[in-house]
């Protein structure tokens, strides 16, 4: 279990804005992602917690070791922090081989307990075949399992990693989220997992924090993020959001309903708590849950008049771009029945809306 | 013409040791300035430069000052050993060390500052200590720049004149590094034995700089 209170400030420069990182959380066993921009202090707060970064104030506790205490001034160095990390591009230490890799990193254990260490790590790695060869020599799936195999071989309290997904390919991607897998039902070892990418914030978060410009914005799991982001930049940050401005006109709480008015047009959506009749809010509601259909006549409830600007051909779907900045996922069949539609209408699913 | 080859030899034994003495202190100094921060470290850099850019009288002036057989060091050297230090083919070493050292903290320090973080910050993480991180990770990683550094020193080494001439003097059979016996022949009209000698020192110089060259370029690229 991780807890972490941090502030440091850099302060601005001629050619630098500054930047204030102030952040307070806690992440026990399991996977918590530090999603964010790049710029919003994801790296920054891994590099406090595995001390290669003297925050400036905070506290920082690893089960019951104190790591890092502001007002007392304990800065444990990296050597005694027990936290392995996990680098982008791994830094695999290019003159040793794999085995040596592993080697260095169990190096203060007596010597039979570091071989046994070593062998164990390769074996369930699989790399026991190619343990005598330079990182180099090795396949990027290869490499990735030795970056991580190294950082668990000193069985560390907490594992850190920065963006292990960039550069990979897809497929060494759904490997890495494998292995990933696998090292949280085997080890148990509370994993930091630093990304930008959403997909990744599924796949593997238990928990979610959004960062943005050195502050926690939201927290929660990734489903719940995502179903009800806490404000408009959360909405920006995970992208692949509509976002309307409207207007309360009735809310229900007893039957969980609510009127929104959107433009010219009326809709029905879910209760909405903690708003008031006639607050202008932002409606937000992702492409695939929208509906795109042939107009015919008046549009029916919950539906508006669009015109089609573009179909984007998208790898699983089609995304199809309206006038009004509307954005509608369709499957592929689903498209391909409607592509002679000369007009269209949008459907909002009442229990599709989000306000923020 | 017959060619006393000592002052060749003599150089080159002077160059050895000159160079093993500038990597022994000029790796740490090197290490400090690209890895640590600490006060007057830019001053350290410069004052470290300055033999390159001073005139050799001056360097030699100041040897003479520090290891001459007045000064503490001098008389320290002469109670240890029973001879005074100057005007003998060790402070030919001390000479070409001064004029070489320089250039082995400058080159030295870009190599270190070449190897990628990264690899230093993972080191610490897995538990490494200061020690053991130089020896294992840094200095591996740095090796050829480091070795084309040593080359150039020795380089370097071989051809100081002045400072040897003043601390060492011109002792034939004793103190005569090549370059001061290329001086000597030229004033004293024996032009062949200076020719010769100036082919032999050049093709040793040109030699050890392609070595150099060879090295330098391939610093292991962070990935």
């Amino acid at each position: 279990m991780i807890q972490a209170r941090l502030k440091k400030t850099f302060p601005p420069a001629p050619d630098f804005a500054g930047f204030s990182l102030d952040l307070d959380f806690q992440a026990a066993a399991g996977v918590t992602v530090l999603f964010g921009p790049s710029g919003s202090g994801k790296t920054l707060t891994l590099d406090s917690i595995a001390g290669f970064v003297r925050p400036d104030e905070g506290r920082i506790l690893l089960d019951d070791a104190i790591l890092f205490d502001g007002p007392s001034r304990v800065h444990l160095p990296a050597q005694a922090r027990n936290c392995g990390y996990v680098f982008q591009h791994y830094a695999l230490f290019p003159h040793m081989t794999l085995r040596q890799n592993l080697a260095f990193a169990a190096e203060r254990r007596p010597r039979l307990e570091r071989h046994r260490r070593v062998n164990e790590m390769l074996e369930r790695f699989h790399l026991q075949d190619a343990a005598g060869q330079r990182p180099h020599e090795l396949s990027g799936g290869q490499r990735q399992r030795c970056s991580i195999a190294r950082a668990l071989i000193g069985a560390p309290k907490l594992l850190l990693l920065d963006e292990p997904e960039q550069g990979l390919d897809a497929p060494l991607r759904s490997e890495l989220y494998e292995i990933l897998r696998q090292v949280r039902a085997e080890f148990k070892t509370p994993m930091l997992l630093v990304t930008h990418d959403l997909e990744e914030c599924f796949e593997l978060g238990d928990q979610m924090l959004v960062l943005r410009e050195g502050r926690i914005v939201q927290s929660g799991t990734p489903r719940k993020v995502l179903d009800q982001p806490l404000n408009v930049d959360v909405a920006n940050l995970l992208g692949a959001f509509n976002l309307l401005a409207g207007e309360i006109r009735t809310l229900d709480p007893g039957r969980n309903r609510s009127r929104v008015q959107i433009g010219e047009y009326e809709f029905d959506g879910p209760y909405f708590p903690g708003r008031l009749k006639g607050d202008r809010v932002m409606v937000c509601v992702r492409p695939e849950q929208l509906k795109a259909s042939q107009r015919n006549g008046r549009p029916g409830p919950n539906q508006m008049p669009a015109e089609l600007k573009r179909a984007v051909e998208k790898p699983q779907w089609m995304r199809l771009e309206f006038s009004g900045g509307i954005a509608v996922d369709l499957p592929r069949a689903e498209y391909e029945r409607q592509r002679e539609n000369k007009e269209w209408v949008i459907e909002f699913p009442p229990d599709s809306l989000r306000v923020v | 013409m017959a060619i006393d080859w000592f002052p060749l030899w003599l150089s080159l034994r002077v160059a050895v040791l000159s160079t093993a003495l500038s990597v022994a202190i000029g790796l740490w100094i090197a290490y400090l300035l690209a890895n640590r921060d600490f006060r007057g470290k830019e001053v350290l850099d410069a004052a470290v430069t300055l033999p390159l850019v001073l005139p050799p009288t001056v360097l030699g002036y100041y040897l003479l000052v520090v290891i001459g057989r007045a000064s503490p060091l001098g008389e320290l050297w002469e109670k240890m050993f029973g001879s005074p230090l100057v005007f003998t083919w060790k402070a030919a070493v001390v000479a070409a060390f001064l004029h070489s050292f320089p250039l082995l903290v400058k080159f030295s320090r870009a190599a270190f500052e070449g190897v990628d973080r990264n690899y230093e910050r993972a080191a610490r993480n897995l538990g490494a200590s200061e020690w053991r991180l130089f020896w294992r990770v840094t200095l591996p990683l740095a090796r050829r720049p480091i070795y084309a550094a040593a080359a150039l020193a020795f380089a370097r080494s071989l051809g100081d004149f002045g400072v040897t001439l003043m601390v060492a003097g011109n002792i034939p059979g004793r103190t005569q590094t090549m370059a001061v016996a290329i001086y000597d022949a030229v004033e004293s009209g024996n032009t062949a034995v200076a020719r010769t000698l100036v082919l032999v020192i050049s093709a040793v110089a040109l030699i050890i700089l392609t070595f150099a060259n060879r090295l330098s370029p391939a610093v292991v690229k962070p990935r």
